[in-house]
């Protein structure tokens, strides 16, 4: 314990010596502040024995001074040790440097030695590079004259080198060699020797250049061999405008025109996989060749990039110009509506390819025209829609003008279909309509790349689709039915009345859904957004109302005349004044009827019953007979006296006082009732003035009463007003007493009774 | 605008003929021929005063039937012509066998005893109380016994009343007039040949070309007649969709005819063009009878219909005066300050003027004055003779 303390201060003495520090020191700074620690530096001894006086008893005071002792004596032999090891290494270190010392004087001695040696051998090196001088230069102008002289080879090799490449078409190398030697030949060139090679060269070169213009004129080599050929000639110094021109010209030849093919869209690809692919290669190549130089090449270069671009922009316009001249031919050609998708899908891929072009050529207006290509034909194919839709609105009113037909050869009723052709009729119409926009629609596909084109997004679905194609047939539709009401009148009716009577149902279907329905489902399936002002829907069915009503009037007029004329004719070729005296109602007259029972079954099919005015509960024959005879009464019964004229155009005028002024020929209103009102209007308004034309005799004259009768008792059912009926059929027999030389009316229940025969 | 009221005069008897006396520029005189079966038939003489508004009228006993057609002389007023009915059965009437009786329409030169004016004045509400109306003096018959029934007679415009033509069933027949018009004799004819009955409904003579053609209509065509040659210089097939009633010439363009007929529309025609009419009217709801140009004004058209309408036309575009009356210095001098600002005003457009409801039956006869260009007569069937003026704005309008 004793002994590894003491070491341990040691130890700390010399590491404290030494500046070390290491664990441990905490303990001894503290330890070393204590001036009764025995080992620390501020060690006081008389404060240490007045403390340990203080402290200790006896019997510790001596432990104290023996352990004291102790301590004393270990490290009196610690010092003595030390003593003795640090003197053997005083010692030791003497003897070394005393060896030193011999040693070193050893060495100078070599030095000195080798000193002499290196003088010496300087002298011998100075006289060997002196001995071998001449030699040196000599070898220098030897390898300098082998180098020439194997230049001077080249060149006197360099025509048979180069007609070597010719023949053997190695036209790149003999380039390579030509422009090698051509500077050093243009230096020396007025040696004549030189000259002579110079000469040689050029002439082989001239012949290169021939032979590879040749190629480059000559049709068989691809675009890669060709851009090779022009790659050489520029290296040749060929004026690079010149070769601009006939690298174009050639590519021109070569970008074949393509050929008329059998479907568009066969056309069309091999337009792009021929034409528009070539002429991306010959663009391409073109570029690479002209204008993409490396800006490293000389002065007379420079301007080359410039001038080849202006002629490549000038090519591919006029190369483009012709292909899309084709194009539009082709298009033009592409008249059958039967399949719009091959054309769109055609146009398309050629919208597609020709972006290539623009991706090659940022500035060029290719891609434009090509779109605006697109644009027209796209108008073209809706004007096209709409021609095709138009005839096909011809064909079927075409159709249904047979459908009439037919069955009346057949003996049945007339117009027994009529209300299964006119839904036929709109429904068939309806799906072409819808059909023709499933066609179009095709052009604003999402997959289609030029629907996102601004024209295919506005104009093309407002002015193109809905106005142009939908807005213009409905237009047509009305317009062409108005044709009808026109050409009829003056052409002798070759319009069947049914068809009118259709025509007329189906414009005002038009006017109360259909349109409506169309345009909303235009405006849907195009997203239409009207940039500018579209017809509007109210327009349209303006439009067709009025198409329809003015059919309906044609139609009651058409209607009208036919029975007019019946009668006409029956009042014109008689001899009223010789006929013989009433014994059956004239056959015409049931033929009126019967003809008025059809139309009111005609018109019945396609139009709503329509307002009467209320009848009288007993508005038969009856009444009409009652009051008839009546007035019949008091107007002839007078005229047998002298003042009779007077009284008979008093009794006339003031009827017609109370009576509402009737327009004959006036519009109608779209229901039956109104419809037949008006085809017995003209019917019976026309008998009277056909009366008035004529002189009856009595027999005449109740004739006619038998017959006014008769068209009483079938006729007043037909109309909206009965008294109408009454009113006209007066004055048809109140006329004809006028017109009668012997005015004897016929008794009232003679007529009933031939009536009721008949 | 109280004397632009229109004046009504009834007659007794059914009436279609109405004339304005063409011989007589100083009265407003219009004649109108009566359609009675049973009683003597007459002609009414309306004389209208204009300014006191007031009608007074003479009647003349026409025995010989009842009145379809009357036109008076453009040279002698007191001469005129009458197509009428003969009704044989009258002569029969006694026989029971009434097969014989038969009507033919046939056509006479008539003059007026030259006391009428004198004679039936005093008395003209109650002709028939008056003794002795007095009667027309035949002066020929136009005997036509050989072609049919005459549907009317046409004199020659602004003639010496020498010359006329009738047109019976298909023909046209000229007539000289000679001796004082006692003598009649057919100087050429014209016959319409063709399938069919064809026959003439109505007819015009032509003021134009030294009086040289002549228009006439049956069923639905308009035939243009070289009156030299008597031959057919054009035909208007198809002219109206159903029978051509009437037609007229323009009095100031000769190549300008309007026609009228059952399919309510009134046409107007260049001849020398005919395969479209120049215009079309298409106002009235029943067939149109009549169409008359005004013999000053042709812009004027007056058109009636067995609608019981008069309808009064404006047509300006296709009229010698498609700007309006080109005025003279002269006339300005009297007229107002507002006159002259009218001048300026836009041409007219050709437009309906005015409709006329007075009628309450069918008109088949109107006729303008030819004393007065702003005052016209319609004739309906019951008799009623309507005098209407043009309204006087318009006049205004296009006399300054």
């Amino acid at each position: 314990m004793a002994v590894s303390s003491r070491k341990r201060r040691v130890h700390g003495m010399l590491k404290l010596y030494y500046g070390l520090n290491e664990e441990g020191k905490t303990v001894d700074q503290a330890e070393s502040l204590d001036p009764c620690d025995i080992n620390g530096p501020h060690f006081d001894p008389e404060v240490y024995l007045n403390k340990l006086r203080r402290e200790c008893s006896l019997g510790e005071l001596m432990d104290q001074e023996s352990c004291m002792v102790k301590q004393i004596r270990s490290l009196d032999s610690d010092m003595q040790t030390l003593v003795y090891e640090n003197y053997n290494k005083f010692i030791s270190a003497t003897d070394t440097i005393r060896k030193m010392k011999n040693d070193f004087k050893k060495m100078e001695d070599e030095m000195d030695c080798l000193t002499t040696n290196m003088a010496a051998i300087t002298v011998f090196s100075a006289r060997i590079s002196g001995t071998l001088q001449d030699q040196h230069a000599q070898i220098t102008k030897l390898s300098g004259v082998h180098t020439l002289l194997r230049k001077l080879q080249f060149l006197f090799e360099l025509p048979a080198r180069l007609n070597k490449c010719l023949e053997l078409q190695a036209y790149a190398q003999a380039v390579t060699s030509h422009r090698r030697a051509r500077c050093v030949l243009q230096q020396y060139s007025h040696m004549p020797s030189f000259r002579g090679i110079q000469d040689d060269c050029h002439a082989i070169m001239d012949k290169l250049a021939q032979e590879l213009r040749q190629k480059f004129r000559d049709g068989g080599s691809s675009a890669k061999d060709l851009s090779e050929c022009v790659e050489l000639l520029l290296q040749l110094d060929e004026p690079a405008e010149e070769l601009c021109d006939k690298f174009l010209t050639h590519a021109r030849s070569l970008s074949a025109t393509p050929t008329a093919g059998t479907d568009i869209l066969e056309f069309i690809d091999r337009g792009c996989n021929e034409f528009v692919s070539s002429l991306c290669l010959v663009i391409a190549s073109y570029q690479e060749l002209f204008v993409n130089r490396p800006q490293e090449s000389n002065l007379a270069y420079k301007n080359i990039p410039q001038m080849a671009v202006g002629k490549l922009h000038a090519f591919v316009d006029s190369l483009a110009a012709r292909y899309f001249s084709l194009v539009e031919r082709r298009i033009q050609e592409e008249k059958s509506v039967g399949d719009n998708s091959l054309l769109v899908r055609a146009l398309d891929r050629f919208h597609r390819r020709l972006q290539a072009v623009a991706k090659l050529l940022p500035g060029s207006a290719v891609p434009s025209q090509g779109t605006e290509i697109v644009v027209r034909a796209a108008r073209e194919r809706v004007k096209q829609y709409l021609a095709a839709l138009q005839s096909f609105y011809l064909d079927s009113l075409t159709d249904v003008r047979q459908a009439l037909a037919a069955p009346r050869l057949g003996g049945s009723s007339a117009g027994g279909g009529l209300p299964e052709l006119l839904s036929s009729l709109s429904a068939s119409i309806l799906n072409q309509i819808k059909t023709v926009l499933a066609s179009v629609h095709l052009f604003t596909a999402k997959d289609i790349t030029f629907s996102n084109k601004p024209y295919f997004k506005g104009e093309f679905c407002s002015q193109g689709v809905r106005e142009s194609l939908v807005v213009n047939f409905i237009k047509f539709v009305c317009q062409s039915s108005r044709q009808f009401c026109e050409s009829a009148v003056d052409r002798g009716g070759s319009t069947p009345p049914a068809l009118l009577l259709l025509l007329s149902r189906l414009c005002l279907d038009y006017e109360t859904s259909t349109i409506s329905y169309i345009l909303t489902l235009t405006d849907e399936q195009f997203l239409v957004q009207h940039h500018s002002p579209v017809t509007a829907v109210t327009a349209l069915c303006g439009e067709a109302r009025e198409a329809a009503q003015k059919l309906l009037n044609h139609y009651v007029k058409v209607q009208g005349l036919i029975i007019s004329q019946m009668l006409r004719k029956s009042v014109e070729t008689r001899d009223w004044v010789n006929t013989i005296e009433p014994r059956n109602v004239r056959a015409v007259m049931k033929r009126v009827v019967e003809d008025t029972t059809s139309i009111d079954v005609q018109v019945g099919l396609l139009y709503e019953e329509g307002v009467r005015k209320a009848h009288s509960s007993d508005s038969s024959k009856r009444t009409f007979s009652v009051y008839s005879s009546s007035r019949q009464q008091s107007r002839y019964t007078p005229s047998y006296t002298p003042s009779a004229p007077m009284d008979t155009n008093l009794m006339s005028n003031i009827h017609k006082l109370f009576s509402e002024r009737i327009d004959i020929f006036s519009p109608v209103e779209f229901n039956k009732v109104s419809v037949l009102t008006g085809i017995i209007k003209i019917s019976l308004k026309t008998f009277l003035e056909c009366v008035r034309l004529r002189t009856f005799g009595r027999y005449g004259l109740q004739q006619i009463q038998v017959d006014c009768h008769y068209l009483q008792m079938y006729l007043w059912r037909f109309v909206s007003d009965e008294n109408l009926v009454h009113f006209l059929l007066d004055e048809i027999v109140g006329s004809t007493a006028h017109r009668c030389l012997d005015p004897a009316p016929m008794e009232q229940s003679v007529i009933e009774v031939i009536c009721e025969r008949g | 605008m109280e004397d632009d009221a229109p004046v009504i005069y009834g007659l007794e008897f059914q009436a279609r003929a109405l004339t304005s006396q063409t011989a007589e520029s100083d009265a407003i005189r219009f004649l109108v021929g009566t359609q009675s079966l049973k009683f003597d038939n007459q002609i009414h003489i309306i004389d209208f005063d204009d300014e006191n508004n007031i009608i007074s009228k003479s009647v003349l006993q026409h025995e010989a039937g009842e009145i379809w057609h009357i036109s008076a002389s453009p040279a002698d007023k007191a001469v005129l012509t009458t197509c009428y009915n003969i009704n044989w059965s009258f002569g029969a009437l006694g026989v029971q066998n009434a097969s014989e009786s038969r009507v033919v329409t046939s056509s006479a030169v008539w003059r007026m005893p030259p006391e009428w004016e004198s004679g039936s004045h005093e008395s003209p509400d109650d002709p028939h109380n008056s003794h002795n109306p007095q009667s027309l003096d035949l002066l020929c018959h136009l005997d036509n016994s050989a072609h049919g029934n005459a549907s009317c007679v046409l004199w020659e415009p602004m003639g010496d009343g020498k010359r006329v033509i009738s047109l019976a069933d298909n023909h046209a027949l000229l007539w000289d007039l000679t001796e004082s018009s006692t003598q009649a004799t057919i100087s050429s004819s014209a016959t319409l040949e063709g399938k069919g009955q064809l026959k003439f409904t109505s007819g015009k003579w032509s003021p134009h070309h030294n009086c040289t053609q002549l228009a006439t209509a049956n069923d639905t065509a308009i035939r243009g007649w070289d009156l030299r040659t008597m031959k057919q210089i054009y035909c208007i097939e198809n002219a109206h969709g159903q029978l051509v009633r009437d037609l007229d010439f323009n009095p100031n363009k000769q190549y300008y005819l309007a026609s009228c007929g059952d399919d309510c529309k009134v046409k107007f025609w260049d001849v020398r063009n005919i395969s479209e009419p120049v215009k079309t009217l298409e106002e009235h709801s029943h067939w149109v009878w009549s169409v008359r140009y005004n013999h000053s004004h042709d812009q004027l058209v007056l058109t009636g219909s067995s609608d019981s309408r008069v309808i009064l036309s404006n047509m300006v575009s296709i009229s010698s005066e498609p700007f309006g009356h080109l005025v003279d210095d002269d006339d300005l001098s009297d007229g107002e300050d507002n006159h002259n600002d009218e001048k300026t005003k836009e041409p007219l457009q050709d437009s309906i003027i005015s409709m006329y409801e007075e009628h309450e039956d069918s008109v088949y006869a109107i006729e303008w004055s030819s004393a007065d260009p702003w005052l016209f007569a319609s004739l309906s069937y019951d008799g009623r003779l309507v005098i209407n003026r043009v309204p006087r704005a318009l006049k205004y309008r296009i006399l300054l």
